[in-house]
């Protein structure tokens, strides 16, 4: 028997990030780092200081004396629309013609010959506003009588007001959900070089190149064809990239081709955590009935979102809130409605789950309710209300879930972490400890895997091979760090059976795959690994028939193996074969495609199956609070994911571990708070923290549910990991909240708004001490 | 050679400095460029990255190495935040040089890669900056020398867990005496002793002039004939005034070199420290002083800003959110000012008069701090409060000192950050402590006095109401924290 070495960076192995090296040498290049041409110029937006007014005259005389300056761009600069809507609702200006709509709206441009000149220029600007009055939160908004930014969804099953009234246990309670910056370490950055005739090509931070280049091509009124959009590689998006990079992309294309010369914009960190949107706030409405046993019987809710000012990708978000209003909940009778509010604040756009964790977070509210009037154990309240496996599994939008995996998933998670026991042993701690305090959750999500926006789930990919042997791979996903681009070649060089050295990763451009999908979604791999495949499978079927017909052999006896390809009884080396078929006239290069089966949404009518497949999970988390500061820290942590059969059991630990950590940091110390006049006083990372390293759970214990296979025929058998898990750092939320609790022994729920900041948890506190007394 | 109020001081009218393997001088430059845009724009060298511009973020690590009474030392700093005027005399080590010549990865970089501790990347080389200087220092630490190694240095996709174990493992791939910073420190600490000459750096004029003193006189003499000069000790407010709110500092005194302001004595039962001594260079004295303030000080921004930032600067700035003068205060503290040759001692609370006033003279600088060291019976706790544990701006920050003879309170000093428009005492609750019996009645009594000394505001740190319960609830963990009959654990400690 002769041994086999395997491929390096084979599926499913835990093949490091392609880009490692490079991250820790300092030589992986973003857009900034890009070699700028000789007479390249630097843009900088001048933005509102008013929230909502009319702008009565815009004076820029000493924007443009200062030395250095080049010009402004404002709104008579735009060729084409003055319009940057992604989903076409013509809302969305790039600069607004007469009415300012929020606190740090950009106005204009400046451009001049370094970015320190444009920043300090645009400065000096001088404006002139009739104030109008102005409405920041949901409720105001409500109060004054905004109007929805785009139209609102209604899902309904069953007879809620008939049961609802036949008179059982109820609840009805609302939590207020704080939005999240995405702070993506790179931020914002655009950087557009004029080409011949129309063209333009635009180096860019995005997750969605297709979309920059069809808004640069409607702003500059040229077509879609003259825009080329480039992005190597993010540093960070979760969302934040996915629309929010279109102003930068269409200001440094209109200067570029205002002055012929190449245009970088790049804001400092305040104008981007001010000028650009975030994750919605929402205020959640329920109002449940249940019996005795903390059996679910009617869900009534109303989802409202700070939406901002613009629609921007508001529908879609607050879609999928409801979608993930019944998390992993049987419903019987349900009807959720979503109101997405206008509010004179920035534009709230994608972040990581994309709704889905304001959805997921009010239905462990309601949960956690339940147990409180029921005096059971939160876990048990869980379980009794799981979807069945094969009954009782018809969601709010009637799909019906045929990969329920949650009951073994619990009970493996709350056996390793020894769930029972540290729950009694944290009620005597509790009992005895006068001043910290100890509470611990274990809360499962379920996730819907596929854009709703059915259209989306398309993908398409590139390869070549050179008669070399090497392989060239494209794809239309963009690489933020998730390791997509690792799992994909990993993906390629299986379908090869070569070493992963061998392929080339190349940056993602409209250039090589068009009309691509916006990398979101937790979508990239499922989509583009699958399209990638086709197109290497395309290739390796011309070459079999290439080998069958030369060598004369079965097409059956032609096998990759391991850098070689075996025809017959003769074996080649793959760059040897490759040569061989390069002369033979095959073609090595293949364009590959995707679209997810199987999947319909009927949005008037809220029916449908919008989600191809389900991904699942559980986090445990254990806290202590400090019941004279409100000050907590995480204990321990323990988590079970599933991932299906990972492509890459390491890298989807790493989305775990990372997705945990940041929906934690969005339900404790991210806070965004605006001041009346609607300016954002945290919109630095003074003053917006983030959790550090040192906020981390003690004790992290993170495990793929390794015995998991997706149902459906996804890419190896292995599902989304991008979004879900970032729903389990709301164990965290209501670990505080037993904590909370326990100083009045457990009777009343806290009900704890987010973010749970130490004042948070410390008012929540002194709430349970009046109670008392 | 210039004459300054009859004071003749050799002039020099460039900085010399090292940055990786190359001399570096430069006579001609804009005061307020920084290192990092040094780094990126002028040298297009783009490993070091921008992440917030505001020494939050680490992404813009580089290491300094200095020498100090002789000895090179290395330390983490914010690019972002450091002015290139300060670097006279330094080795500035950016993240190009760690592979050195031959391009193998160095260890701290084979640990990020082994164990994953990249994501997007835009973060690691600051963590691997910073990951640096911590091994050279500690090559086996723990994990909470490790979480303290990074706490400057944020991370949104990893979630941190694969870098604290690289961080942990990265001996496994080499031992610092093997290092090149290691092998080359001879070399490097006698270059940077050649560009020691003793004379006062003066770059530029007029709008554009940065000014290096060499001695405090020069300091002192420079400040006499511009009196409007900012002085930068370790820029890590000033920073923020360029990087922030695009304001113009020239002139610009760099003090942060000034062996001078860096002595740290203890003479008649006092710590006497200079004005330019870093969080990082008094910490040793404070463990051994002070040790109740260790864990304080680990609060205090992360560890680049301690090792640039000044105890003199935080006390400088008059901010009412500093960390440093409300447990300085409540210690006794005095600060030693300077105007020409004259020189006054001021108790540091007198420093303070209003919401960007304080008591000091036009062309008057901070020379040093006085910490008189505890008494027996004196019982001190220094208590801060942020939104999140670590690195972030006290919401607020208390000091509190009693000395407890035969069971009675004497000596009471509670002073509070964050509370008021300067660091405050909170005179009327002293009051109703001293003398009193130490227990929890007196104190159940006194908390409430501190409604009388207060009335803070609300901002996107707190509300009013939040700093008052917290303020009233620390004075009574001051109470428990001391009390031999508190039994069990009050405080939430770092894991």
């Amino acid at each position: 028997m002769t041994l086999i070495r395997k491929i390096s960076g084979a599926a499913h192995s835990n093949h490091i990030h392609e880009s490692a090296t490079k991250h820790v040498t300092g030589k992986a290049k973003y857009c900034d780092d890009i070699t700028e041409p000789v007479g390249t110029l630097h843009a900088y937006l001048g933005v509102s200081d008013v929230a909502h007014a009319t702008i009565k005259s815009m004076d820029l005389t000493a924007v443009k004396s200062m030395p250095g300056v080049i010009g402004t761009i404002t709104t008579l600069d735009i060729p084409g629309m003055n319009d940057i809507s992604p989903t076409g609702q013509n809302d969305e200006p790039v600069f607004p013609v007469d009415t300012v709509q929020f606190y740090g709206q950009p106005l204009f441009a400046v451009i001049a010959k370094t970015r320190k000149i444009a920043r300090h220029a645009a400065k000096l600007a001088v404006i002139d506003y009739d104030i109008l009055p102005h409405a920041l939160s949901i409720s105001s908004a409500q109060n004054v009588g905004y109007p929805h930014v785009t139209a609102p969804l209604k899902l309904e099953r069953g007879n809620v007001d008939k049961i609802k009234s036949k008179g059982s246990n109820q609840i009805k309670g609302e939590i207020a959900i704080g939005g999240q910056d995405h702070m993506y370490l790179e931020g914002q950055i655009a950087f557009a070089v004029p080409g011949e005739d129309d063209d333009l090509i635009i180096h860019c931070s995005t997750q969605h190149p297709s979309e920059a280049q069809h808004m640069v091509a409607q702003v500059m009124g040229i077509p879609n064809n003259a825009v080329t959009v480039n992005v190597r590689r993010m540093g960070g998006g979760f969302g934040g990239k996915e629309s929010q990079m279109n102003l930068f992309c269409v200001v440094a294309a209109i200067a570029a081709k205002k002055w012929n010369c190449a245009v970088k914009l790049r804001p400092d960190r305040d104008q981007d955590m001010t000028s650009t949107g975030k994750r919605h706030d929402f205020v959640i409405n329920y109002d449940v009935t249940f019996d005795n046993d903390g059996l679910i019987k009617t869900v009534d809710s109303i989802f409202s979102a700070r939406c901002g000012y613009s629609s921007d990708l508001s529908g879609p978000v607050t879609d999928r809130a409801l979608f993930h209003a019944d998390n992993a909940y049987y419903y019987p009778n349900v009807r959720l409605s979503s109101r997405p509010m206008k509010t004179n604040t920035v534009s709230n756009t994608a972040f990581r789950g994309f709704g889905g964790p304001q959805g997921v977070l009010a239905a462990e509210r309601i949960i956690e309710e339940i147990s409180f009037i029921t005096g059971q154990d939160p876990l048990d309240v869980r379980k009794l209300n799981l979807y069945g496996e094969t009954d009782r599994n018809i969601t709010p939008y009637h799909q019906e879930i045929k990969d329920n995996i949650l009951p073994k998933l619990i009970n493996e998670l709350e056996k390793n972490a020894n769930y029972r026991e540290r729950r009694n042993e944290i009620k005597s701690f509790n009992e005895s400890s006068k001043i910290l305090k100890k509470g611990i959750a274990l809360t499962p999500v379920k996730f819907g895997i596929s854009f709703t926006a059915t259209w989306y789930n398309q993908a398409g990919a590139l390869i070549h091979i050179y008669n070399d042997g090497s392989i060239h791979l494209n794809h239309g996903g963009t690489e933020m760090g998730q390791g997509l681009n690792t799992k994909i070649a990993q993906i390629v060089a299986e379908a090869f059976q070569v070493d992963f050295d061998r392929i080339k990763i190349t940056k993602t451009t409209t250039e090589k795959v068009p009309n691509t999908s916006a990398t979101a979604a937790s979508s990239g791999t499922d989509l583009n690994g699958m399209a990638a495949l086709n197109a290497a499978d395309q290739i390796k079927n011309r070459l079999i028939k290439f080998a069958a017909s030369h060598w004369n052999v079965k097409e059956i006896d032609i096998k990759f193996i391991s850098n070689m390809v075996h025809v017959g009884k003769e074996a080649f080396r793959f760059n040897e074969f490759i040569k061989m078929a390069y002369m033979e006239r095959v073609q090595l290069s293949a364009a590959g495609f995707y679209k997810t089966p199987d999947i319909h949404w009927d949005r008037a009518a809220g029916k449908g199956k919008p989600f191809y497949y389900y991904a699942y999970g559980a986090a445990c988390s254990e806290v202590s609070i400090d019941t004279l500061t409100g000050e907590y820290r995480v204990d321990q942590t323990d988590i079970l994911h599933d991932v299906g059969c990972s492509l890459n059991p390491v890298l989807d630990k790493g989305q775990i571990e990372g997705a945990f950590i940041q929906g934690m940091g969005w339900l404790t110390s991210e806070e965004l708070w605006w001041d009346d006049n609607g300016k954002l006083q945290t919109h630095a990372p003074s003053t917006y923290k983030i959790p550090l390293a040192s906020d981390k759970p003690s004790i992290f214990n993170v495990e793929l549910a390794d015995w998991s296979e997706n149902r459906e025929l996804t890419i190896k058998r292995s599902k989304a990991v991008g979004e879900p898990p970032f729903m389990l750092g709301i164990s965290v939320l209501e670990a505080l909240s037993m904590a909370i609790s326990s100083i009045n022994n457990y009777k009343v729920c806290p009900k704890l708004d987010t973010p749970a900041t130490p004042e948070r948890v410390l008012m929540a506190v002194e709430k349970m001490q009046e109670l008392i007394n | 050679m210039d004459l300054v109020k009859g004071i003749l001081m050799k002039i020099r009218n460039e900085i010399k400095f090292i940055l990786n393997d190359r001399s570096i001088s430069l006579i001609d430059f804009e005061v307020e460029q920084t290192l990092l845009d040094f780094l990126r724009l002028d040298q297009q060298m783009i490993g070091t990255k921008e992440g917030c511009a505001e020494g939050d973020c680490g992404a813009c690590t580089v290491l300094i190495g200095r020498l100090t009474n002789g000895i090179l030392k290395y330390e983490s700093v914010n690019s972002c935040i450091r002015f290139l005027a300060s670097l006279d005399g330094c080795h500035v080590v950016s993240i190009e040089y760690l592979s050195g010549k031959n391009e193998n990865l160095h260890p701290v970089q084979k640990a990020m890669v082994e164990y994953h501790g990249s994501q997007c990347g835009f973060c690691t080389p600051g963590f691997v900056m910073s990951l640096y200087a911590l091994w050279m220092e500690n090559p086996t630490p723990s994990k909470r020398d490790v979480e303290i190694a990074v706490q400057g240095n944020l991370c949104r996709c990893t979630g941190y867990e694969p870098i604290i174990k690289a961080a942990l493992s990265i001996n496994k791939f080499g031992k610092p005496v093997f290092d090149y910073l290691n092998i080359e420190r001879k070399n490097i600490s006698s270059k940077l002793t050649d560009l020691q000459d003793k004379k006062c750096v003066v770059i530029g004029k007029n709008d554009n002039e940065a000014i290096l003193p060499a001695t405090i006189d020069d300091l002192a003499a420079m400040l006499k004939s511009r009196p409007n000069a900012t002085i930068v000790a370790g820029a890590t407010d000033v920073g923020l005034w360029v990087t922030k709110s695009l304001r113009s500092i020239s002139p610009a005194l760099f003090i942060g070199n000034l062996a001078e302001l860096k002595k740290i004595e203890i003479k008649d039962d006092i710590l006497e420290f200079g004005a330019g001594v870093t969080y990082s260079e008094i910490q040793s004295w404070l463990s051994k002083f002070f040790p109740f303030l260790e864990n304080y000080w680990e609060r205090i921004a992360g560890w680049q800003v301690r090792n640039m930032g000044t105890i003199g600067g935080n006390i400088a700035n008059g901010s009412p959110i500093g960390d440093t003068p409300p447990v300085l205060i409540a210690l006794k503290s005095e600060i030693v000012l300077r105007k020409g040759n004259k020189i006054r001692v001021l108790p540091l609370e007198k420093y303070f008069i209003d919401y960007g006033k304080q008591n000091l003279q036009q062309s008057e600088f901070i020379l040093s701090v006085r910490v008189p060291l505890p008494v027996s019976n004196q019982l001190n706790s220094a208590y801060k409060i942020s939104k999140r544990r670590e690195d972030d701006i006290s919401t607020l920050a208390a000091g509190i000192s009693m000395v407890v003879e035969d069971g009675l309170i004497k000596d009471c000093r509670i002073c509070f950050g964050g509370m008021a428009a300067t660091p405050k005492r909170a005179s009327i609750t002293e009051d109703s402590l001293q003398g009193k019996l130490w227990c929890n009645d007196t104190f159940n009594k006194a908390v409430k006095m501190l409604d009388e000394d207060f009335s803070p505001l609300s901002d996107w740190r707190a509300t009013k109401k939040y700093r008052m319960i917290v303020a009233r609830n620390l004075l009574h963990r001051f109470f428990l924290e001391h009390d031999l009959n508190t039994a069990q654990p009050i405080q939430l400690l770092s894991s």
